[in-house]
């Protein structure tokens, strides 16, 4: 019994926080628009009944998915948006990697301080540290000034407003994600895996990528997933950092939400997008779990 | 006809496999080896046996090219290998932690070494195959390491390091991981091995069974100094230093004063008993400090003086150590001074002659001991 409640425990956490809004979600998705408060038709109405009841899922439909599948907006918002995460977690990969690297080389003594050097950005609101990237990247901004002043260019860079913009934030901020798990792999590896690797007749370079790079595998593809998936539904960095051409899922929904009032088509946006995003997080399960079994 | 003795150390005209020139290794203020000359010939095997900390471990892996000397050179067949790099050594390295490759099966670390060589495929996988024959892994050829025993782990580190045919192979304390008795079976396994493939083989260890065991010779090292280098027997029974003959097996030291008379030395070792009688090559002056050291099992014990004896002392048996197959006596003289003898124990326990309290004989011939100086 007392096993049966510390499993309840975490089930009825999932349940409250995630099924049940989630449910709800899905049942505004499947109604339909209406000036009104909520702004959304059919509502549950328990006075009447049964016949409320039946009344109540009879007006449910799919119409705003089959309108999702018509207007070619929404499904190229959901590509750019994959398209744009994925570019975004390799280049998160390759500046994040060798930041891992050098920390998992560095002498003991300077880890502590390097991690909180990793973690430290969090401790400022994730809003005001995107803002600043605007006062670094605009026409006026301080990269600009630093580049004309130095005379590298005599034109300021047009960078803010651009989906360049757009990667340099989401780098920036996923950075610790993808950092964090590369590290503790690489930090666990034995040392004298590679003295041995080099004792068997490779270089240096060549037993970094026989054996460390496989060795961090699990690292770098638990990073991928943590910088990936909250990426395809970003929504402050691209409406921020981004232009009007820049099209992504989550800049789409909150229009649909908030310019628009449309909850019904929001909804469907982000029931789609959850239909999306489950593919990587049962990929990312898989690979945690892997991972745990190797390490028994 | 008896087969001849391996003695290249004693054969002027074979030329070593490694030389070591005055190398000095430092690391900052600290000095690991100081100023060291000594040869290793090919297929020896040869153990540097010491204390943790005592520079055997810099030894090695300045042969492996880990670390370079600080001064001096090593030569490797005549070549200085000072300027080539780990990677490019004839020489491999079977590591403590054995250092398996984790994510590559025990075929792919055993063959890991050879692909490196962009040997054709075909001349891999025999030569892989003739390994894992070697150190009976054939059934395991498939699993990761952490799937197979600590024992099979260690062989497949040996095959790994050995499957490039090193001219010398590295072992790092190649039994510290393994229990009493698979050791045991482990160190004859090696030795079998070392004979097959005639290979040169160094093994660094602190267990001084492990290495008079194995070895061929033995170096006792102690702060960065190879002491004494010689074979096992002649290390054990003819040690150059007191801190030899206490590193290796058990030993009573007693202390004394030489006095050469005829072809021997008195030592006065305390006042009002008759002195000890020790024949020894070297030479002492009269009244030099000196330690004789008598190993246990040369000292006999006895209820009575024994006749026509050189030495003879009395004691208190002070403790027993037991064994099973021998008991270590532990006697005090009157002046305070412990010394050891080993009996063994042919006889039941029921019917052993001695206990604690009981004041006994112990006696030892002129050759028994060693004489060393003060």
């Amino acid at each position: 019994m007392r096993r049966f409640i510390l499993i309840a425990v975490p089930y009825l956490w999932l349940l409250a926080l995630f099924l049940v809004p989630f449910a709800i979600v899905l049942k505004i998705s499947l109604s339909d628009i209406i000036l009104a408060i909520p702004p959304y038709t059919p509502t549950l109405d328990f006075s009447a009944g049964w016949e409320g009841i039946k009344a109540f899922f009879g007006a449910l439909d799919l119409e705003n998915f089959r309108f999702l599948a018509t207007d070619d907006l929404y499904w190229k918002a959901y590509l750019s948006s994959v398209q744009i995460a994925f570019i975004a977690t390799l280049a998160t990969l390759i500046v994040g990697y060798p930041i891992a690297y050098g920390m998992a080389n560095a002498p003991d003594h300077w880890r502590p301080t390097l991690m909180m050097l990793v973690i430290l950005p969090f401790w400022t609101s994730f809003l005001i540290r995107v803002y600043a990237w605007v006062g670094i990247l605009s026409n006026e901004g301080y990269l600009n000034q630093f580049l004309l002043g130095i005379g590298i260019i005599s034109e300021p860079l047009t960078i803010l407003n651009t989906n360049t913009a757009v990667y340099i934030g989401i780098v920036y901020t996923y950075l610790p994600f993808m950092i964090l798990p590369i590290y503790s792999t690489l930090e666990r590896m034995d040392a004298s895996l590679l003295e041995a690797a080099e004792d068997l007749g490779c270089s240096r370079i060549k037993a970094f990528w026989l054996i460390t790079i496989p060795l961090s595998k699990n690292g770098i593809i638990a990073g991928c997933f943590l910088v990936f998936i909250p990426t395809i539904g970003e929504f402050v960095i691209p409406s921020l950092l981004g232009g009007s051409r820049t099209l992504m899922i989550g800049k789409v929904l909150w229009e649909e939400f908030f310019n628009n009032r449309d909850w019904p088509v929001a909804s469907a946006v982000a029931v789609i997008l959850l239909l999306i995003l489950i593919i990587p997080i049962i990929l990312f399960q898989r690979n945690e779990q892997k991972q745990r079994e190797a390490d028994k | 006809m008896g087969q001849t003795v391996f003695e290249p150390w004693n054969d002027p005209n074979v030329k070593p496999l490694i030389q070591f020139r005055n190398v000095t290794k430092r690391f900052g203020d600290f000095v690991a080896i100081d100023n060291q000359s000594f040869d290793i010939y090919a297929q020896e095997f040869f153990a540097l046996l010491g204390p943790s900390g005592c520079g055997k471990t810099t030894m090695m892996r300045m042969l492996a090219g880990f670390e370079a000397p600080t001064e001096g050179t090593i030569l490797l067949a005549g070549q200085d290998i000072a300027p080539i790099p780990p990677n490019k050594r004839a020489v491999n390295m079977m590591f403590q932690s054995y250092a398996l490759f984790p994510h590559l099966s025990v075929w792919e670390n055993i063959a890991f070494g050879l692909k490196r060589e962009r040997k054709p495929k075909d001349q891999i996988a025999e030569r892989v195959a003739q390994m894992l024959k070697l150190t009976r892994l054939e059934k395991f050829a498939k699993r990761k390491p952490h799937q197979i025993s600590g024992g099979q782990r260690q062989r497949v580190a040996l095959a790994r390091s050995l499957a490039r045919a090193p001219k010398l192979l590295l072992l790092d304390e190649p039994m510290g991981a393994l229990d009493a008795k698979l050791r045991q079976d482990t160190q004859f396994e090696l030795m079998d091995i070392q004979e097959k493939t005639g290979t040169t083989f160094v093994i660094v260890t602190h267990d001084q069974e492990e290495a008079m065991t194995v070895a061929s010779r033995v170096a006792v090292m102690d702060h960065g100094r190879i002491i004494q280098a010689d074979t096992p027997a002649r290390i054990y029974e003819i040690p150059n230093s007191v801190y030899v003959a206490d590193f290796i097996g058990e030993v009573t030291i007693i202390d004394g004063r030489a006095t050469r008379s005829g072809d021997g030395y008195d030592i006065a070792y305390a006042e009002g008993q008759p002195p000890l009688r020790a024949q020894t090559d070297k030479t002492f002056q009269n009244g030099q400090a000196c330690h004789l050291a008598i190993r246990p099992e040369k000292v006999a014990i006895t209820a009575e003086r024994p006749e026509g004896v050189v030495n003879a002392v009395q004691g208190k048996i002070l403790d027993i150590a037991y064994l099973g197959n021998l008991s270590t006596y532990h006697v005090e003289l009157p002046n305070g001074q412990v010394i050891k003898s080993q009996i063994v124990n042919t006889r039941r326990l029921s019917r052993r002659n001695f206990t604690w309290e009981d004041t006994v004989w112990l006696s030892w011939t002129e050759t028994a001991g060693v004489l060393l100086e003060g």
